[in-house]
């Protein structure tokens, strides 16, 4: 059997085709001046322009993290084209019918249908192309109650109030190497803004397309709760299968002011690369939120994609009786490396924290967990609860765990468990000796593991994000 | 039904299975009994096909169909059922999911429409209550925190539903104290139709009072040395089976 789990791990990526679209890309390379081009081409006023410049300045300067349990080929940032928007978009469309044809087209095979009639209900789509917004789903009716649900770059515009505020309050501009380069170059991305005391009257969710080759996708997310209002949020991503690598260095920064909850989900599909590790999404990004009073946030990631993951989405729970919770299914399979977790930062006193992550690796991939839980001196009566359970699928995989715990404070509690497990031969000869061929029987076993983690997602996605680990385990056993 | 003929099993280089000859018609029981080590489980694990119990000679057939040619799921489709010794756990899936999506297979590869939830959820609740475990067990990870006695139960509540022709019990008796033997051997019992054949594994006369078989097989050394009725089982639980074996011994220099 577990030559059988061994074999090929080939499968179709079924987002990996590339949409014939005419864009207006700039050359490749990186210095000042695109910085410049970026922010003219997005018509934004000084002083985005000035934190832009600042943030590169800052860049420039500093290492590329080494740290992470992960090799991959030094990334030549001056190969990379760090702006591509599709031609219709010079004059953006005031409505779908304006729309390229083609767009729409992309979009109805990767299953996201923008045409108004087929719009899932309750569900509104930010829909980001390489480096621009495309459309935005039912931001008027979310207007009409106060919800402001945005492209960033029409943030900065209509809405510079908030943005200067609080852009870059939760990651600043030096807070990491990858970060800095955002700031730097970012292109588009969602904003949000939900009033006090409102709840979201819909699922939000932006779904992120990289089309372009050798373009690199920034894109800059900013949620903002405001005192005791609810949004959940979800976030998509895909790109086409090609032999060059591409970066998609994010930022996300979720402000949740007092009372508030956000819960934030995010399904990862990312090209991966070939079995050999050719190809594929270098994916390094930084997410994090700020907990006020008795705030809450929930982080819920299922990452399938990407040939390389560098990712933490962490909480700062500033405020007293915040809560902060990260529950994740990272699954590596071929050559894939993950590198992903948390920071939970109690700084407030009887704050909670919970972290539940299931790693899976299959093939030859590297599959790691790495956590940090602070206490802080203020943080008297925090909690924390880690579970990290790792599931191997084969015997050419790892799976590494780096929890790492500080406590300043001598009433704060931390707890961490870990279990390793194998998909077992008893296992799979049980299942099969029931009916279910070993496809079947491998992604049921992974489903089961991954069950936690899954009934946290909404509804929708949490059907989605099974059969994606359906469609990503296909081939995982010969 | 079953045809095995001359049948010899190898398992990590070690010949476990040498030359067994076993014929069993619709409708019935056949005992196998036999010391530790006998081959009686590698008989089970090698007539559903897991990896690892390679046939190096010899035929086995159900209904015709020759069950060494297929593959462990299509045997089971084919009818094939094993009620395991030590059932192993799958965490957080859940028994029913887990039924379901295997009786769907099933029917499925015999080309039959599969269940509606709602008839499948009848079916499921009559299976756990004749086995005597709270449906509570339904929605529980499958053999998660079971006791040993739960999980014996667990598996006759998979051999009711599935509706296998031939079903393995490999010593579905073990560990159980007499209530739950009992349970067991009425769940094993209400399936006997005249139609549906069972090969019961076991160690100890005690579950055939309850499972009335057909016949008795001894199995010693990879080979069936004797074979009776029922009448043969009691006769082994007096005399253990040392005066067989030394019989053995007899028979076999006697054909030298």
């Amino acid at each position: 059997m577990t030559d059988q789990l061994d074999e090929a791990l080939a499968r179709e990526y079924e987002a990996g085709f590339v949409s014939d679209i005419e864009s207006r890309t700039f050359a490749p390379g990186l210095d000042e001046s695109v910085v410049r081009r970026i922010s003219a081409m997005k018509d934004e006023p000084q002083w985005m322009l000035d934190w832009r410049l600042k943030a590169f300045a800052l860049w420039q300067k500093m290492p590329e993290p080494d740290w992470a349990h992960i090799k991959y080929e030094k990334i030549d940032f001056q190969s990379i084209a760090y702006y591509s928007a599709p031609k219709s978009m010079d004059e953006r469309p005031k409505s779908l019918d304006e729309v390229d044809p083609e767009l729409l087209r992309t979009y109805e095979k990767l299953g996201i249908p923008l045409i108004e009639q087929q719009q899932l209900a309750g569900i509104a789509v930010d829909v980001v192309f390489d480096s621009v917004s495309v459309v935005t789903t039912f931001r008027e009716k979310l207007k009409e109650q106060g919800v402001i649900f945005c492209p960033i770059s029409d943030a900065i515009k209509e809405h510079p109030e908030l943005v200067k505020k609080y852009l870059g309050t939760v990651v600043s501009q030096k807070d990491n190497f990858f970060a800095a380069l955002n700031c730097a170059v970012f292109t588009d991305g969602s904003f949000v803004y939900i009033p006090k005391g409102k709840r979201c009257p819909m699922e939000l969710s932006t779904y992120f397309r990289i089309n372009e080759l050798n373009t690199g996708q920034f894109e800059r997310t900013l949620i903002i709760a405001d005192e005791g209002s609810h949004v959940s949020y979800l976030e998509g991503c895909t790109a086409p299968q090609r032999d060059e690598n591409q970066l998609h260095a994010a930022v996300v920064e979720l402000i949740c002011l007092d009372d508030a909850e956000i819960k934030y989900s995010t399904v990862q599909n990312w090209y991966p690369g070939d079995e050999n590790g050719k190809g594929g999404i270098y994916n390094f990004v930084t997410k994090r939120g700020i907990c006020h009073t008795n705030a809450k946030i929930s982080w819920t990631q299922v990452e399938t994609g990407s040939a390389v993951t560098w990712k933490y989405p962490s909480c700062i729970l500033k405020g007293d009786n915040s809560i902060g919770e990260f529950y994740s299914v990272a699954l590596t399979r071929g050559a894939q490396q993950a590198d992903t977790g948390t920071k939970m930062i109690h700084l407030g006193k009887n704050t909670r924290s919970t972290i539940i992550s299931k790693g899976i690796s299959a093939g030859k991939s590297n599959n790691t967990y790495r956590g940090l839980v602070h206490m802080g001196k203020g943080a008297s009566g925090a909690r924390n609860f880690t579970q990290c359970d790792s599931l191997l699928i084969g015997d050419k995989c790892g799976a590494h765990t780096f929890p790492y715990v500080e406590s300043r404070n001598p009433t704060a509690i931390v707890e961490h468990e870990a279990t390793t497990s194998k998909v077992s031969d008893d296992q799979m000869f049980l299942c099969r000796q029931r009916g279910l061929d070993p496809e079947k029987a491998v992604s049921m076993i992974v489903n089961g593991f991954c069950k936690e983690v899954f009934k946290e997602l909404p509804m929708e996605f949490a059907v989605e994000a099974g059969k994606l680990l359906e469609i990503s385990l296909e081939g995982s056993v010969g | 039904m079953l045809k095995i003929n001359n049948l010899h099993v190898n398992v990590a280089n070690n010949d476990i299975i040498k030359g067994l000859t076993l014929s069993i018609k619709p409708g019935e029981v056949h005992a196998i009994m036999g010391p530790n080590g006998a081959g009686k489980s590698t008989l089970g694990y090698a007539l559903t096909g897991r990896d690892g119990y390679q046939v190096t000679q010899g035929s086995a057939t159900l209904n015709g169909t020759d069950l060494l040619d297929l593959e462990v799921e299509d045997r089971a489709a084919a009818g094939l059922f094993l009620a395991f010794q030590y059932p192993v756990e799958i965490p957080g899936v859940s028994n029913m999911e887990f039924l379901k999506v295997s009786v769907d297979s099933q029917r499925k590869a015999r080309g039959l429409e599969t269940l509606s939830s709602s008839d499948f959820l009848k079916r499921a609740k009559a299976a756990c209550k004749q086995v005597n475990l709270p449906l509570a067990f339904l929605k529980r990870g499958v053999n998660e925190g079971f006791s040993g006695g739960e999980k014996k139960r667990n598996e006759i509540m998979q051999m009711i539903l599935l509706e296998p022709v031939l079903s393995i019990l490999d010593e579905s008796d073990s560990g159980l104290d007499i209530d739950a033997l009992k349970i067991v051997a009425e769940g094993i019992n209400s399936q006997r139709d005249g139609q549906r054949s069972f090969i019961v594994i076991t160690h100890y006369q005690r579950l055939l009072d309850y499972i009335k078989p057909d016949f008795v097989h001894v199995l010693a050394d990879g080979k069936i040395i004797k074979s009776g009725g029922p009448e043969l089982a009691l006769e082994l639980e007096a005399q253990g089976y040392a005066w067989l074996e030394s019989y053995d011994r007899n028979a076999q220099e006697a054909s030298a």
